[in-house]
Formats: C-alpha cells, sequence, structure tokens
C-alpha cells in the first residue's frame, strides 16, 4: 500500500501534467494505469486502489489549499489551484525572500549578499 | 530591598544598551563563537531577568522586607482582600508593568513558536510534493530551481535539507559535501531552538538595541560555528569556493527564474537585500573573511573568563532577587 503522502503527490503530478480539471474516478484509472505501464513508483498498487482512497487523497489536498473543487457538477471535478512553477516559486519567494521572520524558519547556506560584496566574492574566484 | 531595586535597574539598563554594543562591535567573537553565542545568551537572559525583577522589587517594597515576604503578602491582597492601602500608585504601576512585561514575553515566544512552525509546516508540505529525493542521503530534497540554493527546514525527525539543481550544476562534489556538512551542523547543534529564542526576543522589544543586535549576532555565529563543523572534514579551500559560488549565484536577480518548467512564474525580487533586516548582509562578508585570515582561538583563559562572566550575569540578578528572602 503507498502512504498517502505517495498518493498525493501522484494525484498533483497528474493533476499538474493535465489540462483541465479530474474526477476522482478519472484519477484512479489514470493512477492504475501509471503502475501498469511504468515502473510501478508512482502508483504501484494502482488495480485494487479505491476510489474513496482518491477522495481521501483530494480532500487533503484540498484542505491543503493546493486543489480545488467545482462545484455543482456531480461527480466533482478537481483542479490544481495553481502550477507546479508557481508553487515552486513560492517556496523559492520563502527562501531567497528578506521575510523579517524568515531567518527563524529556515537557514539558508548564505543569506542575503549585497552587490558589492558579490562583485568582491565573483573576483576571489577569478570571474570577470 | 530599595537597592536591590535600583542595583537591578541598573544592570537592566547596562544589558540593555552599553554592554550589546560593545559586544556587537568586538572582533572576538569571531575567533570562539561558541563562548560569544553563550555570553549573548547569558546577556538576553540576565537582561529580561533583570528588568522585571527591578519592577517587581520596587513595587513589593512597602509590603515586604524581601521579595518572597512581598510576594506572600501580595497574595493574601490579590487572594484574601486584604487592604492595599500600604501601596501606593507607583508601587501597583510597577507590580502592573512586571506582570505584563512577563506575560508578554512568554506569549511573544510562543505566537513566535506557532508562526515559525506554521510556515515550516506549510513548506513542507509543498516540498513532499514538488522535490524529489537526492542521493546525497535521506532528509535530502532536490528542488527544481536554477538559482544555486541551499538550506535546511528543521523540524526535528522531519528535518529536510533543500539543494537546488542549481547548486547541483555549480558545485562539484566536495563543496557540495561541505555544504550538506555546514546544514547538518545547524540541525543537529539545535540552531533553530536559537533562532526560534532570539527572534521572539526581537519581537517582543524591538525598540530595544540589544534584541536587534543579538539577533543579528547570533544568525552570524551560527553561520561560523557551522562552518567550523564543516571545517573538521572538507578543506578551507572548499568551503571558501562553495561560499564564494554560491553567494555570487544568488545575487544575481532571481527573474531569470522564469525559465523554470511550465514558465509563466517568476520569483519576485531577488536575493539582494538592500534592507538587510536581522540578517546582515556583512555575515558572508565577515564569514569569508574569517576562513580567509584566520586568527587563532581565544586563549582557554580568557574562554573561561568570558563563560564565568556569563555564569555571573545569571548569578548575580538571580541572587539579588532570591538571597534576602532566605537570609532574613
Amino acid at each position: 500500500m503507498a502512504s498517502l503522502g505517495e498518493l498525493e503527490r501522484a494525484v498533483m503530478d497528474l493533476l499538474w501534467a493535465g489540462q483541465e480539471a479530474a474526477t476522482a474516478n478519472t484519477l484512479r484509472d489514470l493512477l492504475a494505469q501509471d503502475s501498469e505501464a511504468g515502473d510501478g513508483t508512482a502508483g504501484h498498487q494502482g488495480k485494487d486502489l479505491a476510489v474513496t482512497t482518491v477522495l481521501t487523497v483530494l480532500s487533503r489536498l484540498e484542505k491543503k489549499g493546493l486543489v480545488e473543487r467545482e462545484r455543482g457538477t456531480r461527480p466533482h471535478r478537481y483542479q490544481a489551484v495553481s502550477s507546479r512553477a508557481d508553487h515552486t516559486a513560492e517556496l523559492m519567494h520563502e527562501v531567497l525572500g528578506s521575510a523579517p521572520d524568515r531567518e527563524a524558519v529556515l537557514a539558508r547556506f548564505i543569506g542575503s549578499v549585497s552587490e558589492s560584496e558579490a562583485a568582491t566574492l565573483r573576483k576571489l574566484l577569478g570571474y570577470n | 530591598m530599595f537597592w536591590t531595586s535600583y542595583l537591578l535597574a541598573v544592570l537592566a539598563l547596562i544589558l540593555a544598551w552599553p554592554v550589546p554594543v560593545l559586544l556587537s562591535r568586538a572582533q572576538w567573537p569571531a575567533r570562539s563563537p561558541f563562548t560569544a553565542m553563550v555570553l549573548w545568551q547569558a546577556i538576553a537572559l540576565a537582561g529580561g531577568l533583570s528588568m522585571i525583577g527591578a519592577m517587581l522589587v520596587y513595587g513589593l517594597e512597602p509590603i515586604g522586607d524581601n521579595l518572597i515576604a512581598g510576594l506572600r503578602s501580595l497574595a493574601g491582597m490579590v487572594f484574601n482582600n486584604e487592604p492595599t492601602t500600604a501601596l501606593g500608585f507607583w508601587h501597583l504601576f510597577a507590580l502592573s508593568a512586571a506582570a505584563l512585561l512577563t506575560a508578554h514575553l512568554v506569549f511573544t515566544l510562543l505566537l513566535t513558536y506557532y508562526k515559525i512552525e506554521r510556515q515550516r509546516r506549510r513548506h513542507r508540505e509543498l516540498l513532499a510534493l514538488l522535490a524529489s529525493p537526492s542521493d546525497d542521503g535521506p532528509g535530502t530534497v532536490v528542488i527544481n530551481h536554477e538559482s544555486p540554493v541551499a538550506y535546511c527546514l528543521p523540524g526535528g525527525a522531519r528535518s529536510v535539507t533543500v539543494l537546488s539543481d542549481g547548486l547541483m550544476a555549480a558545485l562539484d562534489p566536495a563543496e557540495l559535501r561541505a555544504v550538506l556538512i555546514h546544514e547538518n551542523a545547524h540541525l543537529s547543534q539545535r540552531h533553530d531552538l536559537l533562532l526560534w529564542a532570539f527572534a521572539a526576543w526581537r519581537q517582543a522589544l524591538p525598540w530595544f538595541p540589544t534584541t536587534r543586535l543579538a539577533q543579528t549576532a547570533v544568525n552570524s555565529l551560527i553561520e561560523m560555528l557551522a562552518d567550523d563543523v564543516a571545517l573538521r572534514t572538507e578543506s578551507k579551500g572548499t568551503l571558501i569556493k562553495a561560499i564564494a559560488i554560491v553567494a555570487s549565484g544568488s545575487s544575481q536577480p532571481a527573474v531569470s527564474a522564469a525559465a523554470l518548467k511550465g514558465g509563466g512564474a517568476v520569483v519576485e525580487g531577488s536575493g539582494v537585500s538592500a534592507t538587510g533586516g536581522a540578517d546582515s548582509p556583512r555575515t558572508t562578508a565577515s564569514r569569508v573573511s574569517r576562513l580567509l585570515s584566520p586568527q587563532p582561538p581565544l586563549t582557554k583563559g580568557l574562554r573561561v573568563l568570558v563563560l564565568a562572566a556569563s555564569a555571573m550575569l545569571l548569578a548575580v540578578p538571580t541572587a539579588l532577587l532570591i538571597v534576602p528572602g532566605l537570609l532574613g
């Protein structure tokens, strides 16, 4: 049995790759296909994956604000709130930005560097 | 009893301003970062203790010969409705201020913890979906981004070190190892606890020079401590080169990150921080100059002296508060 974390990742990968919203049934089928065709890492229990499990995963992702449900349609169709690239940008913004409490949240190998400092370091490296 | 509150007030004052200013200008912390770290913690703790203590002792002065007797009489007034006529306006003012400051410090500490934990949880959730595991061992993941970035996200057993594609491409294996050892040192030495405490300290009293100076110094000292751990196994040249590559790469405007897969995403701003915030821009420069022209660590005698001074800083206000009660 794949962990919920792995399933969340597989579901997000499908939603990010797909163009339009998908139902839990569609997602279940896609996950099953992946496990038959692929190397088996994405959803290796594909065949016995229940739709309810996919729905559980989707509601967890919805709670985290990563997917949204189209209201009004039955069965519900789900789509990613923003693209993979946007989420990466969000993370990097948190890392590179200078929010006042960022220093306490994570420890960067190199903090913010002033332009003159960077120039000195480049010289040190023998660049330009 | 009266002189006790004056002594504590004087101690609070010198720990709030001249002492941290002098320490932040001193050169020796770079030579013995651990000793300096202990001293900063002692300054912060003793400063807070003497601030609260001075007000408490002043306020209790009319109703008790010492802190313990005073607190006992105060408890009688609060819980048994005993007459409060002995306390003048300023005594009540000082007592309320002491109580408020204590509550404020504890509350800010907890609130800061909650905010930090919430941000870390969100960050970890996204990493679980976006980053791929790396070959460099468990707890290390790689994120698809072209700027050379390395950081660690503390969280007990779920701590994770994140490297970017850009970093992996820019560094050779030895340099990468130095970066990983540096980040793991942050995690294993629990620097997150120091960062939390000093962030809260600054958040609670932002207008005190000591809190800003302490946070800047602590941010810088933990980097030096982590560098020292990396130097145990990696060469100095390797570490300097890794720092230089990452620093020069991260200063380039991150707008070029539009080249991210999928497009459409631009990381706003850049790695350059003009304001500096708590993470003083001088940190990287002082790290590199410390590696390029190393000074010998403080002699053992001096280190013992500083540690003894730190112990005294904590012992003096504690003794001023408690000893008169035990003797009387």
